[in-house]
């Protein structure tokens, strides 16, 4: 077929501008954070003589390689306040940018599978009602109403016990999450730089003052970084260290399917999460690797185990087939929560440590960050996710209080 | 999946072990000498090297031996298993493509 039977592109939702020599602020990172970070500064805060540099294509990172679940049951005050600010900017972001990107409130479960699983969902659904976050306990028959493909009998290791459900929880299709921030970005005046690699940073004194790329300098008052796994590289570069260890996360998808998964299932201790997307496939992720990792892969034995929870809990997934696997580089800490705030170097702010949950906070992490890096200080959703909060002690335990392992 | 050659055993799948994170990180001399800064550092803060990495690795279901990798965290290759103890050596293999930006 020739080029002149082809139809017409479709209009492009971004410019490609190049770099200018300055800019008022400058976001590391092109991906859901990013984007959502630049939005939020040009729409809240008026700030438009912005950009954003992506070193590979925008939203190609963990914005292309999530599972795209959406939830806020986290247990502790800071994190419900955080997720649950997220989850309400959610709600209404399809319509503020203009863009149905999807998103599905169909429901998260959580299994319990323990009796200490009972009695940690138990007592989540207690503080996420204190929190004003819906969450209520299913049964066992509760959750086979709600899922009739999950084996809730006691023929397998670990029967389901019961479930947390949080119903306006759900899922959003995550590259036209990326597109609707990028577009509007894009009208507020924003510039949007990919094939831009941030090679090193400018500084007078402790004061950052530019960034250096493989594009040119720019000049800069602010710089906001949002790399997720490559955070700790970036802070080498501006000459500090961030409490952070990069991960592979994977992921996978079968093939498509006629609608089979009416809600989002997560189990934290067989360790799997399942959704069926809207074109069909049904999406699955479990837990990182073990190993510190930069490579956007993983070892196989960690989709195998995966699999393995997925048909005991599933039996009619044994029929399915795995298309395609693959993997991302989340940024860990050592409390599970992310680091939203200040750096010690002037007018460098940071946002990483989102782990392996870090979509679902994308709006949130991009109103305070932008709030952050426009006022100099935290908002006070971001204020208790300080890099600070490492030397205090006033650490934010998830682990294991976040519905899954982080 | 990772074949790491354990020091004791020889070469075992990756699931027969466990991961311990960086190696060489010592237990500070004076605990009492610390500030809240340095307690951070210690508790709280590992290198996260793209590159060649010295790590630890314990042979959880064979001989049960802790034992140090220098582990390439972009290609994976493993370059070298020594010694709990020992120096972390300095390879001369030349780094993968793309690593130690």
């Amino acid at each position: 077929m020739s080029a002149d039977h082809l139809p017409e592109h479709p209009d492009f939702l971004w410019r490609n501008p190049e770099p200018k020599s300055s800019y008022d602020a400058v976001i590391v990172g092109g991906g859901g954070h990013g984007l959502a970070t630049a939005y939020f500064l040009a729409k809240n805060h008026g700030m438009t003589n912005i950009a954003v540099l992506e070193k590979g294509w925008l939203a190609g990172g963990n914005m292309a390689r999530n599972t795209t679940i959406i939830r806020s049951n986290y247990l502790w005050d800071e994190s419900a306040a955080i997720y649950e600010h997220a989850l309400k900017l959610w709600e209404v972001l399809p319509e503020e940018l203009e863009y149905d990107f999807l998103f599905s409130q169909r429901g998260v479960m959580n299994l319990a599978h323990t009796l200490g699983d009972v009695r940690e969902s138990m007592r989540r659904v207690g503080a996420n009602k204190l929190n004003g976050v819906d969450a209520e306990w299913l049964e066992p028959d509760q959750v086979k109403e709600l899922c009739p493909i999950l084996n809730v009998s006691d023929n397998i290791r670990y029967p389901v016990m019961g479930a947390t459900y949080q119903p306006r929880a759900g899922i959003a299709k995550h590259d036209h999450v990326a597109w609707a921030f990028a577009r509007k970005c894009d009208e507020l005046g924003v510039d949007i730089i990919q094939n831009c690699e941030v090679t090193g940073f400018l500084k007078d004194g402790d004061r950052v003052v530019g960034v250096k790329t493989n594009r040119g300098t720019i000049n800069t008052e602010k710089v906001g970084l949002c790399a997720a796994g490559h955070s700790s590289v970036l802070a080498e570069m501006a000459g500090f260290r961030l409490p952070i260890q990069s991960h592979p996360l994977q992921a996978l998808v079968s093939e498509l399917h006629e609608p089979v998964h009416p809600t989002v299932v997560m189990s934290n201790h067989v360790h799997v999460y399942v959704s069926q997307a809207h074109k069909g496939e049904l999406v699955m992720g479990a837990g990182v690797d073990s190993y510190n990792g930069y490579g956007q892969r993983g070892s196989f034995h960690v989709i195998e185990e995966q699999m393995a929870a997925a048909v005991e809990l599933f039996p009619i997934f044994a029929r399915a087939h795995v298309l395609r696997t693959w993997g991302g580089i989340v940024d860990t800490t050592m409390d599970a929560s992310p680091i939203v705030g200040t750096t010690p170097v002037e007018n460098m702010f940071v946002n990483c440590g989102w782990g392996t949950g870090g979509f679902k906070g994308t709006p949130a992490a991009g109103l305070t960050f932008a709030h952050t890096i426009a006022t100099g200080a935290p908002h006070k959703l971001n204020e208790p996710f300080s890099l600070e909060r490492f030397e205090t002690g006033a650490l934010i335990d998830e682990h294991g209080a976040a519905a899954v392992a982080h | 999946m990772l074949l790491i050659s354990c020091p004791n055993c020889g070469p075992r799948d990756e699931t027969e072990f466990h991961y311990g994170g960086q190696a060489h990180v010592a237990y500070p001399e004076d605990p009492y000498a610390l500030n809240d800064r340095e307690w951070a550092e210690y508790l709280f803060y590992r290198d996260n090297t793209k590159g060649a990495y010295a790590e630890r690795w314990v042979h959880s279901t064979g001989c049960r031996q802790w034992f140090n990798m220098l582990r390439d965290t972009v290609s994976y290759e493993i370059q070298a298993v020594y010694p709990m103890g020992a120096a972390a050596p300095t390879t001369t293999a030349q780094a993968p493509e793309g690593a130690s930006k």
